[in-house]
């Protein structure tokens, strides 16, 4: 494998090897000095075109913790903003001969049209409202701490499904692993054909009680305004997971950031059930296991090695 | 005043040989030696009877086929304004090189054909340069605005063939109606575009399970049907007489049909592109080659506008031709222009696809790719003797792949790139006039 574009690319072998490469990075985590030497030299570039708090700085993290040199680029305050085409831009920022490439873009597809431009590793940070993979991988990873395996794990996913690639790329991932998924929302917010993904559809929360995991989406306040609901008010009083239909054996999940009030309550958010902290730790482990597994992995997926670069292998360190 | 303007090049004496003679709507369909002279079709007659005169070219006809040209009532030549997509050079070549002896520009152009003015030096334009004929439509309202309608009577004056917003759909109904009476003092076929943009906006292809997958705003298939729902009401109300551009999906079909069953005076085209693809060739490129509007729709639907093509409910082929250039398809799918080129292609996709399979009869597809002519009064080209020469040579056994050999058009946006097809056309004659010749065919001077 040499680029992370999405997650219905993955068996749930690859999955699980990067959830496993993740467990062994979480002791470095736990370190008092948090680095280890296996991206020494390596740079990585970090494409963002949309604003981004976690994704961002957890692969900047990642990255570093790997001892990699981190090059940011946001498209604000560049010469993206001179007009400077995707393109260009890539083939550009290629010529500092970076070993991976992060995108976040607001088009589907962007990150495999990058991958298309430039040598370098690239791993799909979120392409529109299409797939966020790492965000899926993270989420995983977070389960199956707590649950053990995800196998005949009931998982609702609830809110804003249409405009989320959080739920695009759990909805595979979840049901790779083993899971069973239904997405739950208002009908306006519920994308044509999505049962095609292999998931349940639910319009209202009266069966959440049966699920094991509960998987609550951001809700925008622009959604009002498209007039895809009435009021967040109203879908507040539908949609919203507060401590009345949040059970004991539940797990909370929720990809941030979250609007208090709208669809998770605060008492929720603080409650023991919740693993929202749990994810963004995650986060960091995730993509450093990610970059490794595409930059220094070994095996028959790891990537061929470029001639001009010193060999991959001499600077393979163990995890 | 003729309505289609282009610089005709002379017309010399050909004597083509031994071609099969395939026009449907004559009942012709055998090998024939065909003699022009004139720009006329001066006589026909078993193969190796005809004399060639002094001086005429000579083409071996053995082993293919000899059509009526086509007629493309769906083309955008992209001038005035995106010449570096298109000019009327590159676009009328683009169309001989497809067997086309006609076509028609639509207006959506920068400025937009709007005012005689506009369409006064256009038709110049094209008197110096086109390769082929060329009918212009004029905007239906002021810079396609919607708002104001565009003076028609005077633009008709000038030589406009009829009158289209395409690219966008008349919102407006108020606006369609006085359109549809305006019409009835200055004629002129109105070609619509028939899209809701209260339902389709933000889309970007098909609404369905494709699109789902791959987190695409969707364009429903009821945007379009609803607004020919409406449409045909409005001209059935006043009388109007219109034509329903690319038709996509079945509820299309079946709103074209039922107007057509209750008198509306209604003609609607169907492009190649939606005959022979659907979107599942989008979920796994992203190509935005495959991007268009309206998009490629589901299976289904694709099946129920070939069905309707077959049976008439859709009267003829529009290649909806929209080049772009490169850096406005090399970019994410959602901010690529939406189009794809199609003249060069048309025949050949259609002939591949649907009549080797045995899905449409070869007979059909000549008389879909010539009935566009009728949607604007104007004559469909024959093979009869005393008729002007309006022919296409084509070899049905040719294989060829597309983009190989680069395009006549200026752009290469074209959503059958790297495909192999049968069928190239060899020669096109335009009113008498060689306008284009494929580069390996031979011919002697008698």
């Amino acid at each position: 494998m040499s680029n992370l574009l999405s997650i219905a690319d993955l068996s749930r072998k690859e999955i699980e090897r990067f959830l496993d490469r993740a467990e062994s990075f979480a002791e470095v985590s736990g370190r008092e000095i948090k680095k280890v030497p296996t991206l020494r030299g390596r740079r990585v570039l970090n494409l963002f075109y949309e604003a981004s708090t976690r994704t961002r700085s957890s692969f900047e993290l990642a990255a570093k913790t790997l001892s990699a040199e981190v090059i940011n680029f946001a498209a604000s305050g560049s010469s993206v903003e001179k007009g400077e085409s995707l393109k260009d831009t890539v083939q550009t920022m290629s010529a500092y001969d970076p070993a991976a490439i992060v995108i976040r873009h607001p088009h589907a597809g962007a990150a495999a049209l990058v991958a298309g431009w430039t040598s370098a590793a690239v791993i799909n940070a979120g392409d529109g409202k299409r797939e966020h993979p790492t965000q899926a991988l993270l989420d995983v990873y977070t389960l199956r701490r707590r649950l053990g395996a995800l196998d005949g794990a009931k998982i609702w996913i609830v809110g804003d499904v249409m405009h989320s690639r959080v739920a695009r790329s759990n909805i595979i991932a979840f049901q790779a692993m083993g899971a069973e998924v239904t997405v739950c929302g208002p009908p306006t917010l519920i994308p044509r054909g999505v049962e095609a993904l292999g998931c349940s559809v639910a319009y209202s929360l009266d069966g959440v009680s049966d699920a094991d995991v509960i998987y609550s989406l951001r809700m925008q306040n622009e959604r009002m305004t498209e007039s895809y609901i009435p009021s967040l008010r109203e879908y507040a009083r539908c949609f919203q997971i507060d401590g009345r239909r949040l059970t004991p054996r539940q797990i909370l999940m929720h990809p941030g950031p979250v609007n208090r009030g709208v669809e998770l309550s605060a008492e929720v958010i603080d409650s023991p059930q919740a693993v929202i902290t749990e994810q963004v730790k995650a986060g960091v482990v995730v993509r450093m296991a990610v970059l490794y597994e595409l930059l220094a992995g070994s095996g028959p997926s790891a990537i061929t090695p470029d001639p001009s670069q010193p060999s991959v292998a001499s600077e393979r360190q163990p995890a | 005043m003729s309505r289609l303007v282009w610089r005709q090049g002379p017309q010399p004496d050909v004597l083509v040989r031994a071609a099969h003679l395939l026009d449907p709507r004559r009942g012709l369909d055998a090998k024939l030696d065909l003699l022009i002279r004139e720009g006329e079709i001066a006589a026909m007659g078993e193969s190796g009877t005809l004399e060639a005169p002094h001086g005429a070219e000579v083409i071996d006809g053995d082993g293919r086929h000899l059509f009526p040209a086509f007629f493309d009532p769906h083309v955008h030549l992209r001038t005035p304004g995106f010449e570096h997509k298109e000019d009327l050079q590159t676009g009328t070549r683009s169309a001989a090189a497809g067997g086309f002896a006609a076509i028609v520009a639509m207006p959506n152009t920068q400025p937009t054909v709007d005012s005689a003015p506009i369409l006064r030096s256009l038709r110049d334009d094209a008197r110096a340069t086109a390769s082929v004929p060329v009918g212009f439509l004029a905007a239906i309202s002021r810079n396609l605005k919607g708002q104001e309608l565009t003076e028609m009577a005077e633009l008709r004056d000038e030589g406009a063939l009829g009158f289209t917003d395409d690219g966008m759909p008349v919102a407006d109904a108020g606006l369609l109606r006085r359109a549809f009476q305006y019409q009835r003092m200055c004629g002129g076929v109105l070609a619509l575009h028939e899209e809701d943009l209260a339902l389709s906006a933000g889309g970007s292809m098909n609404e369905g399970e494709v699109s789902t997958r791959l987190g695409l705003g969707g364009i429903p298939s009821i945007a379009e049907s609803t607004f020919i729902e409406r449409d045909a009401s409005i001209a059935r109300y006043e009388g109007g007489r219109m034509h329903v551009q690319h038709v996509t999906c079945a509820e299309a079909v079946e709103a074209v049909a039922t107007a057509k069953s209750r008198g509306t005076q209604i003609t609607a085209e169907a492009s190649p592109h939606h005959l022979l693809l659907n979107e599942d060739a989008i979920a796994s490129s992203l190509d935005t080659r495959l991007k268009m509007n309206p998009p490629l729709r589901t299976e289904a639907d694709r099946l129920a506008v070939v069905e309707a093509l077959r049976t008439g409910v859709l009267d003829c082929i529009g290649t909806d031709h929209a080049p772009h250039s490169r850096e406005e398809k090399e970019v994410p799918f959602e901010e690529a222009m939406m189009g794809t080129t199609g003249l060069e292609t048309a025949f050949a996709a259609v002939y591949t696809d649907l009549v080797i399979p045995g899905s449409l009869e070869l007979d059909l597809l000549i008389e879909r790719l010539t009935a566009g002519a009728s949607v604007f009064d104007l004559p469909i080209s024959k093979i009869a003797q005393g008729e002007r020469a309006n022919l296409c040579l084509i070899d049905l056994g040719a294989r060829w792949t597309v983009g190989e050999a680069g395009y006549e058009s200026r752009s290469d946006n074209c959503c059958f790139a790297g495909r192999t097809l049968n069928g190239k056309v060899l020669l096109t004659i335009a009113d008498g006039s060689i306008a284009y010749r494929e580069r390996s065919l031979a011919l002697s001077a008698a």
